[in-house]
Formats: structure tokens, sequence, C-alpha cells
């Protein structure tokens, strides 16, 4: 710019005081409006959290008494609470290993090879993500009523794996999609078979991918009511037995226990962040 | 292992096999059997025959209009609530948030770690009457003395913005965080104001986002029952309402099932819209 000789000045941005403060409120606005966004996302939290310490006068977990620890030295003191969490832990471990392996193997079609019918199957994946659940579940339903199939645990764990599968295979395609062949090659080179070089290569390095999809399978499966509602028959998993409560008032128990999920999912998040943070210092995820 | 080598172009077959066999058979086939009970009559203590009965479809119609419509109309509205609070929160942590980027976006998915149903009765308690929210809405006039939030449209809404949000949010932050910065710097070089830059160029880059987050926002919004359940009455009923009822209490499955149908076919044309706009392969990646 100097060597510009004699030419005119470039004209400079306007600066004036006025302008500076509505930059300076639009700025802050911004950030302040963040705050109170997370806040706002955080509130049913807290609700949720503090009302596990309440010392209800009745049946209503509503309105603030007191405080105590009694629900959580007892958390699966009612009756049925126990039995719905035992069942739902297993549905969930059940539709995560069976729905991870199935996503893994189609994620794994899908990025690696180009073949006739690849966009029926990526519509096969995508439509379930987007389909109302109750659709899923109302559907799923017609078709155990019509080949008079009896509702109960197995029905529920033919639904979740169904619902988890395309979660899956998104989640472990993400991670394939930046997967460097070279290293195949390398150990295919050094003498490994297919099957030797998935287990001590591919595997490995998709692991996280693959870590994080049964992550959102479990975790999809312990939350999900409205296609377990419809397929569950007479056995009861823990969001069914809080809807079963909904309308005779919710006991306290279930606070805690809803807590207590939110307290794993939290620090295996953390886990995660940190292990990225350890990676990547700069958080550029 | 030599029949493999011989047939290499079998690999990926095998691999989407079992998978989407699972998929075919528990999510393709349901919706065959949706349509074929759609178009039967008849009742649990008869049973079905399957009549071609159109009647369901024109029955269904008439008598849930108001609750068809007032599923478009409280989706739609949480959908651009959803949005107006997402966009300023995503837009914040995308350019401001530096290396805390991971940890505020853990905030935004905090609430899918507490169970659907119990952050959903958390809003009950946020509601109640005698609640801290509706004190202050009284107190300066927003709700009438003996008004209440609780068991109102607003609720309903409220509830369905929040249980929703992530959806809107994710896909939002991941477009926001895509744009390169230097872009904007080059509008202001250029002399657009900060407002003309963020219309010009950082809203036409974020829309794939917003597109993705209205989807995935609006589609679980419109065929939702749980909030409509717990935070109104059933004169804010939805057609989820409805649909659920009927196949659960009233097992009135021909009329049900044709509800789910028309719900399913509304979605799909939204779906197919869109997916002719960006591509399948953008939408599930």
């Amino acid at each position: 710019m100097t060597a510009a000789g004699d030419a005119q000045p470039l004209p400079r941005r306007r600066v004036n005081p006025l302008g500076r403060a509505w930059a300076f409120v639009r700025y802050h606005t911004l950030t302040a409006f963040g705050i109170l966004a997370l806040a706002y996302l955080m509130l049913p939290i807290v609700v949720v959290i503090v009302f596990s310490f309440n010392d209800p006068a009745g049946r209503f977990n509503y309105t603030w008494e007191g405080f105590t620890t009694k629900h959580w030295t007892n958390p699966f003191g009612p009756p049925f609470i126990g039995d719905a969490v035992g069942t739902s832990i297993k549905v969930g471990l059940i539709a995560t290993g069976v729905s991870v392996v199935l996503g893994t193997l189609i994620a794994m079609a899908l990025v690696r090879y180009h073949f006739r019918g690849r966009g029926a199957a990526n519509l096969l994946i995508f439509v379930p993500l987007t389909a109302p659940e109750i659709v899923l579940g109302a559907s799923l339903l017609t078709l155990f009523l019509n080949l008079g199939t009896v509702l109960g645990f197995w029905t529920i764990v033919i639904a979740h794996i169904m619902f988890c599968i395309s979660f899956v295979v998104v989640t472990v395609r993400a991670r394939l999609v930046g997967f460097d062949r070279h290293v195949e090659e390398a150990a295919m080179d050094l003498g490994a078979n297919e099957f030797v070089t998935f287990y001590r290569v591919t595997l490995p390095l998709i692991a996280p991918g693959i870590l994080a999809g049964g992550l959102l399978a479990f975790s999809l499966s312990i939350d999900d009511f409205v296609i377990t509602n419809f397929n569950a028959g007479t056995t009861q998993t823990f969001p069914l037995y809080v809807w079963s409560q909904a309308q005779r008032g919710v006991p306290a128990e279930v606070n805690v226990i809803g807590t207590m999920i939110f307290a794993v999912a939290v620090i295996l998040m953390f886990f995660n962040i940190l292990v990225q943070w350890r990676r990547n210092p700069k958080g550029a995820a | 292992m030599t029949f493999l080598h011989r047939h290499r172009w079998l690999t990926p077959y095998l691999l989407l096999a079992p998978g989407v066999a699972f998929l075919v058979l528990f999510f393709v086939v349901p919706l065959y059997y949706l349509s074929y009970t759609s178009l039967q009559e008849g009742t649990v203590q008869v049973g079905y025959t399957f009549t071609w009965a159109w009647d369901n479809y024109s029955s269904a119609f008439d008598t849930y209009r108001e609750q068809f419509l007032r599923s478009l109309e409280y989706a739609g509205i949480a959908t651009i609530a959803a949005l107006l609070i997402s966009y300023p929160l995503t837009y914040w942590i995308a350019f401001r948030g530096g290396r805390w980027k991971n940890l505020l976006l853990l905030f935004i998915i905090a609430p899918f770690f507490v169970t659907y149903l119990i952050r959903t009765l958390a809003w009950q308690n946020i509601l109640a009457d005698d609640g801290f929210v509706t004190n202050v809405l009284q107190s300066v006039g927003l709700v009438a003395d003996d008004g209440r939030l609780l068991a109102t449209s607003t609720a309903v809404i409220a509830g369905i913005t929040y249980n929703f949000l992530p959806f809107m949010a994710l896909p939002l932050y991941v477009s926001l965080e895509q744009i390169d910065k230097t872009l904007i710097e080059a509008a202001k070089d250029l002399y657009a104001s900060s407002t003309k830059a963020f219309l010009r160029v950082t809203l036409p880059l974020s829309m794939p986002g917003v597109i993705a987050g209205t989807l995935l926002t609006f589609i679980p919004a419109a065929g939702d029952f749980i909030n409509a359940e717990l935070l109104g009455t059933p004169r804010q009923a939805m057609i989820g309402n409805v649909i659920q009822s009927k196949f659960l209490e009233i097992t009135d499955y021909g009329q049900a099932a044709a509800l789910s149908v028309i719900l399913m076919a509304a979605i799909l044309l939204l779906i197919l819209v869109y997916t002719r706009a960006v591509g399948t392969e953008r939408l599930a990646g």
C-alpha cells in the first residue's frame, strides 16, 4: 500500500461512536442469549435432580416440601420399578449388541464399495431415521398382530434393534469416511489376509466410531417410550413404568434413577471430550 | 475364501445382507402390514377382515381433521421457536466457542441424557399452577391471576420445542461450524456491514443446516403425543394421541392404521421434496 505513491488513500470504514456502542451491545447480546439458552436447556434437568431430594407430602412430587435423601438410599423401593429398570438394561444390551454388528457391516459396505442398489440401501437406512416413532411402533404392531405374535420382551428387542441400526450406520460411517486405506494395504503387503487385516488394523481404527454408535444405540434404547409402548404387551421397561405412574403421581425414586442415567451419560461424554482434547488441544474437532 | 476372491462383487452384498434383511423384515414389511390393516374392517371380538375399507380413510379425515391440523400447527410453531432459539445459540458456539466448543455442545445434547418422559414431567413441575414461572408471569400480567400455563396449548408447544430442540441445533451447528471464516472477512473487506455479511454469506451457507434441522424437528414433533398427554388436556390432543389410543385403548385398528398411513405419507412427501433438493448422501451422513 505504501508504494501507491500519489494514489488516493483507501476510504476507511466508518467508525462512529454510536456504531461502536451498537457493535458492543450486539456482541454481548449474543453471549447473553447463548448463556440464557443453555440455562433454558438445563432447567428441566436441574428440576429432575432437585426433586429427587424432595420429600413430597402426598403422591404428587410437584412442589418443594423439604430435603431428604431417602429416595437415594433405596431407589428401587417402589414395586415394579426395579424389574422395569432391569428389563430396560437387558433390552438395551441385546439391542445394542445386535444393532452394532449389523450397522457396522452396512457402514463398511456403503463406504467402501460402489455397487448396484447403493442408493436404495442408503434410502433404507435413512427413512427409519426420519419416520415418526409412532408410525414405526404402529406398523410393527400391525405386523405382530397379523402374524399372531405374542407381544413381550422379544418384540421389544426386535423393535429396538430396528430403530438403532440406522443410527449405528450413520455414526460408524462418519468414522470410516476419513479412513486411510493405505494402512490396510500395508498389512496385506506384509502377508496378512483379509480377516487378520480386519481384526488387527481396521477394527482398532474404527473402534471409536463403533463405540460411539453403541453408546448412542444403548441410550436410545433405554430412553425409548413410543415404539416400546406399542410392542411391549404386558412387559414393562423403565419408560413404560414412568408412563404408567404419570397419572397417579410419579414417585421421587424415578427422579433418582433419571439422575443416575444422566450422570452416567455425562461422565461418558466428558471422558470422550477429554480424549479429544488430549489428541487435539486446540479443540478443533 | 477362494469363492469370495473369485466373486469380489459379492462382498458388499454379503456385508449388507443381515442388516438389510432385518430392516426389510421389521421396517418395510410392517409398513405393508400397516397399509393392509388400514383397509380392514372389524372389531377385536369378531376379528378383522380385509375388505378394501377405504371408508377408514375418509372417516379418519372427517373425524380427526381438527387433530391433524393441530399437529401441523403445534409442530410448525415449535419448529420455528426451536430455530429462533437454536440459531443464535449455535452461532455463538460455532463462532465464539473456541476451545470450549465441545463442552458447550454437550449442553445442547444434555437433555437427551434425561429420559424423555422424565424431562417432560419436569416441565409439569416448572409450569405448575403455583410454580415459580406461573407466579412471575401472573405478577407481570402476562397470565391472568386465575390463569394457568399447564394444560394449555402454550405448555404443549413449549414442551415440544424443548424436547426436539437438539434435533434442530445439531445440524445447524454442523453447518455453521463448517463455514470458512475467511469468507466473512472477505465480505467485510469488500465493505459489507456485519449485518450484510451475515445475510449474504453466513445465512446462505448455513441453509443446509436450517433445512435439515427444520425437517428433523418438524417430523417427530408432528407425530408426538407425549407432550400433549402430559402437559395438555384432551382439548390439545394431537394426531399421535388419537393413533395411540385407537391402537392401544380402543383397538380400532383399521382407522388407527389409516391415520398412521396418512401421517407417514405426508412425511414421506416432505422427505421426497427434500431429497430432490439435496440428495440422500448428505441427509444420512
